[in-house]
């Protein structure tokens, strides 16, 4: 374990060097600097405008918040894809993973302390941003949604599929192919998502087949509509928005993604333990 | 073909049977038989392309064999916990280069378990061994590439390795360097590690080896201790006149001798034994012998007259 734990430093002293990560930082600082901007011009002017309701003003916040929460699943889907995708394909290319593997260690530790490393800036940029949305919708106008932590929880489980999937093929594939790989996945998975919410609005009950079983292609957009649908009063829709939940990923969608989390890891394991470097 | 070094009672050092690696349909190494006795230093020739680096990367399980079977000091090279006694460098060395000379020598320290106060006396240790005392706290991508070469072999020893694996260790150092390389090969020797090293410079494996394999095409072609193999053929130079000067030499079983021009012969022989029957031979025919010079093949000479011997077999 003591392994792991310092091949996962190494790597994120790997990622602390190159320009991403700060990249990253700096585009979520703007973010969430927009995002308090925004919210208070948008807050204020409603507020404003109208005599004091306060059923209006929470409905606004809610929406804002979503809206913001939904940018941060973005930057988190975006940030553990291009963090991860190179670690393994880069290393193997430059040869600087021959030293490592040459090591008394197994396989597996490398790609276990890889993970974490990424599992950890996720759970970093989730509690940064996610907390930073929260924070600042809370300040401005009190708000705050319901089951936070199951809603935070869930864009963490939706980053870490990502990277184990992207574990996984950088231990087989280039880091082009594998990059493509995954941004198609997640492409049709997101369609999907939107199928499904159309379908669920026309009651067309085949499109909504169509859109869970894109889900189990890749069940990152579902997590987000599920954390979006947790983290909204029950009484609220919005209709076919981004964080519409005409049609909620049951928790069963949750285990499979829990599952699909797991078996990619695995096959990220396999993957690289069979390969030549 | 199988090569033995002289036997020693403990397990051999290295140990493969049929070791075969396939990419596609290239035959990078094409059933290795090889034992290597513990305390020996080796050296693996060949022209590029031979498979010297697959073999290698097979010892060392970064490789999976297509066929065949290989055993590192005693212990399948799939068992992980045998590279804790084993260094490796690697051909092509890169690593994460913002480290400094001292934080990669520890880094790597680490990752072969070495305790926090022995990695860091370690380090030391080698960087001083390495002449890179100076240069410790500079980071990796300041090095040039000889410094590179052997912060990375530095990096090989760190385990006091019972086993160290070479890859082209002298690559992209200046004569300075190769004879600090050749001074850390004495070192090893002398404390009992076994080294296996592939080289393309001739001269370096003909100064520091005890042991040489050839390898051509994946397949090693001869082997066996570098004197016995440099002392099998003697080239004799051969200063003569026979009495009367019309009159031929006969070198009877001796074979063709080249004629180089005011009374002098070049003649190949199998072994130096010969050189007295030569002279015998000549003597007896009433030639008068000026002079008989035998000249071993240096290991440039055996390693073209291999691979040609090979490319007409
Ligand atoms: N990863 C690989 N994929 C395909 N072919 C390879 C690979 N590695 C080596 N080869 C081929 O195997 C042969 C032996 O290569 P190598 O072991 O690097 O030789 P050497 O180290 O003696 O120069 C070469 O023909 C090389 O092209
Ligand atoms: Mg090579």
């Amino acid at each position: 374990m003591r392994r792991v734990l310092f091949l996962a430093w190494l790597t994120l002293q790997e990622v602390g060097r190159r320009r991403l990560l700060w990249i990253g930082l700096a585009l979520g600082a703007v973010y969430l600097a927009v995002y308090a901007w925004g919210f208070r011009a948008a807050f204020g002017e409603c507020l404003g405008e109208r005599p004091r309701s306060e059923e209006m003003a929470r409905a606004m916040a809610l929406g804002l918040a979503m809206a913001g929460l939904y940018g941060v699943n973005f930057l988190v889907v975006m940030l553990s894809v291009l963090a991860s995708v190179d670690t393994l394909s880069g290393e193997i290319a430059s040869g600087s993973i021959q030293t490592i593997v040459a090591k008394p260690l197994r396989r597996w530790e490398v790609v276990l302390g890889k993970w974490l490393a990424f599992f950890l800036l996720v759970l970093s940029l989730v509690a940064a941003l996610g907390g930073g949305v929260l924070g600042i919708t809370w300040g401005w106008s009190g708000y705050w949604p319901h089951n936070v932590p199951e809603g935070l929880a869930l864009l963490v489980l939706e980053g870490a599929v990502l990277i184990s999937l992207s574990l996984a093929g950088g231990a087989r594939l280039s880091t082009l192919s594998n990059g493509v790989l995954i941004f198609m996945l997640f492409g049709v998975a997101f369609l999907g998502s939107w199928v499904e919410q159309f379908g669920a609005l026309m009651h067309n009950e085949s499109a909504v087949q169509i859109g869970i079983l894109t889900s189990l292609i890749l069940p990152t957009e579902a997590l987000w509509r599920r954390a979006s649908y947790l983290m909204q009063p029950p009484d609220t829709t919005f209709a076919a928005s981004p964080f519409g939940a005409l049609s909620v990923p049951s928790s069963a969608m949750v285990v499979y993604a829990l599952l699909y989390g797991a078996a990619a890891l695995a096959l990220a394991f396999r993957a690289f333990n069979g390969r030549d470097l | 073909m199988s090569a033995r070094g002289p036997t020693v009672a403990s397990a051999p050092a290295i140990r493969t049977h049929g070791l075969r690696k396939e990419y596609g349909r290239t035959v990078a190494v094409a059933g290795v038989d090889l034992e290597v006795e513990p305390g020996q230093v080796v050296g693996l020739l060949g022209p590029n392309g031979a498979g010297k680096t697959t073999l290698i990367k097979m010892l060392l399980g970064l490789v999976r064999p297509t066929a065949g079977e290989a055993f590192v000091l005693g212990r399948p090279v799939s068992d992980w916990r045998v590279r804790g006694r084993i260094g490796f460098l690697p051909e092509h060395f890169r690593f994460q280069d913002w480290l400094t000379g001292r934080e990669f020598l520890e880094a790597h320290g680490r990752l072969y378990g070495l305790p926090a106060q022995e990695r860091r006396e370690r380090a030391q240790e080698l960087l001083e061994m390495l002449g890179l005392a100076r240069h410790a706290e500079r980071p990796l991508r300041e090095f040039s590439k000889g410094m590179l070469q052997r912060v990375g072999l530095a990096q090989a020893l760190l385990c006091r390795p019972e086993l160290v694996f070479l890859d082209e260790p002298t690559s992209g150092l200046d004569p300075l360097g190769r004879l600090l390389v050749r001074d850390v090969l004495r070192q090893l020797r002398a404390g009992g590690t076994t080294v296996f090293l592939n080289s393309h410079l001739l001269s370096e494996v003909e100064l520091t080896c005890d042991w040489v394999a050839f390898m051509r095409r994946g397949q090693l072609v001869r082997a066996g201790p570098l004197a016995q193999l440099l002392s099998g053929a003697v080239e004799v130079q051969v200063r003569a006149q026979p009495r009367e000067p019309e009159t031929q030499i006969d070198w009877g079983e001796f074979g063709d001798a080249w004629p180089q021009g005011d009374g002098g012969w070049r003649l190949r022989l199998a072994s130096e034994e010969q050189v007295p029957d030569v002279v015998e031979k000549l003597v007896a025919q009433g030639v008068r012998v000026y002079a008989v010079e035998p000249r071993r093949l240096s290991l440039e000479e055996l390693f073209l007259q291999v691979m040609e011997g090979e490319e007409a077999g």
